[in-house]
């Protein structure tokens, strides 16, 4: 048995009601949405909030529509909607793939792309009940001094463990984040930041109402491939994004790649336009892009699978992302 | 604080008082007394505690009993009908598709989930249907022919349904 912590629960019927709440307890309450993340975090006493501000009565933040060129996803769709809506597959393939690998059928049912896109990061040195971390000395994430990945560390190094966020990072995704001050535009880019102890920028009153991912260009191949013991139950133990767009006459033009779970944010890798341009996607590139990422991933001990074999296996699954995105072929346009 | 909370369980409107931070997997098995949904890691690993919430399969553990108003709830002291074993029960009794018994509800109402939407699933629809439910026992091989009997038994239970409306 795990119990939860004491909280009262609001229940707001709109996005400003919500957001009013969140405001008037100054970081003392937490939206939930789909709860599979904060639940467990709760339970962990990892997150302690006094209000849970659930989201799940306020209407027209689910859905998907197409317009002036972006998808817009509603930030309340869950998983399952989105790994099965047929406009998703169509445009955004990795994006359907990438939500359809996360955790188990009941748990894609439950989890919301906001939550995904606002998942706490992961260790494994935190992700464990309140008796556990006690036991072996609270760290920098919550409630000590120490890090016990990085020795002498005094920045959390908690990894990025949420398998939506490479592929949007790789569409330069957009979010609309509504707070008691009003409604801004933030680039996801921007959004993630290089600590562990929280690495969004996001005030303790912003929702995120919808996010806006703008439609690849016609030709573009994509896909997203993840390392992981149980598919079922494991967050990505790596996760690797890539998008290549062909020009007419086959040669690429661009070439990227965006990795998670090895850092606190997912880390696009800058792959030198020599290595691809003018080049046909083929075995030959797809090698060197792999050498590339191996030399530029370092995998630590902040996930409970082996660094030195997460390390071989950055080339091997950015080999598997490119072959993929090769054999599907280009996105709907 | 106690919240008087309306649930709708297996069909029955019933009225609970808990409060705010507890579970729906609480509500049932603690105030309902409805202890078939199990409470196995309580944190979203093993899939002991699915039910059916608007006859989709979630988590009980996982969600807030709060979050439940309003919303149809099967659990699995809800799949038998007048005292007659849902198909699912049945196929799962005639496969032995179990050693400890912990994982079944879960596994079940799993199976059903899958079987209101696609009444003949594949092989991999069903494999797939069914990795959100751990068992440390069976090794799945037998749980896996229960769900293609129970496919069969419900495709059967249907047709002669059909039969008699035509008779
Ligand atoms: C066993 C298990 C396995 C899992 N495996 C994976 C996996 O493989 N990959 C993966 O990516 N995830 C995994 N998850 C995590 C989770 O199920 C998903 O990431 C899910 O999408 C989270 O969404 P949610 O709606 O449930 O989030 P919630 O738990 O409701 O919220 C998550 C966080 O975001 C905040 N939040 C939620 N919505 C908003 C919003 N609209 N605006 C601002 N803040 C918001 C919450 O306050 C909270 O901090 C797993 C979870 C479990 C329990
Ligand atoms: S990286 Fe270090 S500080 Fe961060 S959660 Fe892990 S052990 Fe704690
Ligand atoms: S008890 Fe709910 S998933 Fe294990
Ligand atoms: S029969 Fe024991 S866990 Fe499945």
């Amino acid at each position: 048995m795990l119990r939860l912590p004491q909280f009262e629960v609001a229940e707001p019927a709109s996005v400003d009601e919500a957001v009013q709440i969140l405001k008037a307890h100054e970081g003392r309450a937490r939206p939930m949405a789909g709860g599979t993340d904060l639940m467990p975090n709760m339970k962990h006493e990892i997150v302690v909030p006094e209000v849970v501000v659930g989201l799940w009565r306020i209407p027209g933040l689910k859905g998907v529509r197409i317009e002036e060129g972006a998808m817009h996803i509603g930030a309340l769709t869950t998983l399952d909607e989105l790994a099965q809506h047929p406009d998703v597959q169509a445009y955004l393939p990795a994006l359907a793939e990438a939500v359809g690998m996360v955790a188990g059928p009941q748990l894609r049912r439950m989890g919301t792309i906001g939550g995904n896109v606002c998942l706490d990061t992961r260790c494994v040195y935190i992700n464990q009940t309140y008796f556990w971390r006690q036991a072996l000395g609270f760290c920098l994430k919550k409630d000590g001094t120490v890090c016990h990945v990085v020795k002498g560390g005094r920045r959390c190094v908690a990894a990025a463990s949420n398998d939506s966020a490479p592929v949007l990072t790789l569409l330069d995704t957009r979010l609309l984040v509504q707070s008691a001050a009003g409604i801004r535009e933030v680039a996801l880019a921007d959004f993630y930041v290089a600590n562990g102890a929280f690495n969004q920028a996001r005030e303790p009153d912003d929702l995120v109402t919808e996010i806006v991912v703008p439609l690849p260009a016609p030709g573009t191949l994509m896909a997203y491939t993840k390392l992981r013991t149980r598919a079922a139950i494991d967050f990505p133990e790596l996760g690797v994004a890539v998008r290549a767009l062909p020009g007419p006459d086959g040669l690429l033009t661009e070439l990227d790649v965006c990795v998670t779970a090895l850092a606190a944010r997912p880390v696009r890798l800058a792959i030198e336009p020599e290595l691809y341009q003018g080049r046909p996607l083929d075995e030959a590139v797809i090698e060197a892009v792999a050498q590339l990422a191996y030399k530029r991933c370092k995998p630590q001990t902040n996930i409970a699978s082996d660094p030195a074999y997460r390390r071989e296996m950055v080339p091997v699954f950015v080999r598997r992302a490119l072959r993929r995105a090769v054999a599907r072929g280009p996105v709907a346009g | 604080m106690k919240v008087v909370l309306p649930l709708k369980v297996n069909g029955d409107d019933y009225e609970v008082a808990v409060p705010p931070h507890w579970t729906l997997l609480e509500a049932l098995r603690y105030e309902l007394r409805l202890t078939g949904s199990k409470q196995g890691c309580d944190k979203g690993d093993c899939g002991a505690c699915t039910v059916l919430v608007d006859g989709k399969p979630v988590l009980a553990c996982l969600t807030l009993a709060v979050a439940a108003r309003g919303k149809a709830i099967t659990t699995i002291e809800g799949l038998a009908h007048r005292g007659k074993m849902d198909p699912v029960q049945d196929a799962f009794d005639e496969s032995g598709a179990l050693q400890c018994g912990f994982c079944q509800s879960g596994m079940m109402m799993s199976a059903k989930a899958l079987l209101n939407e696609r009444p003949d699933p594949t092989e991999e629809e069903m494999r797939l249907a069914l990795s959100g439910n751990l068992c440390r026992c069976t090794g799945y091989t037998k749980i896996f022919d229960a769900v293609r009997r129970a496919a069969q038994l419900q495709a059967e239970a249907r047709r002669v349904a059909l039969g008699q409306d035509e008779g």
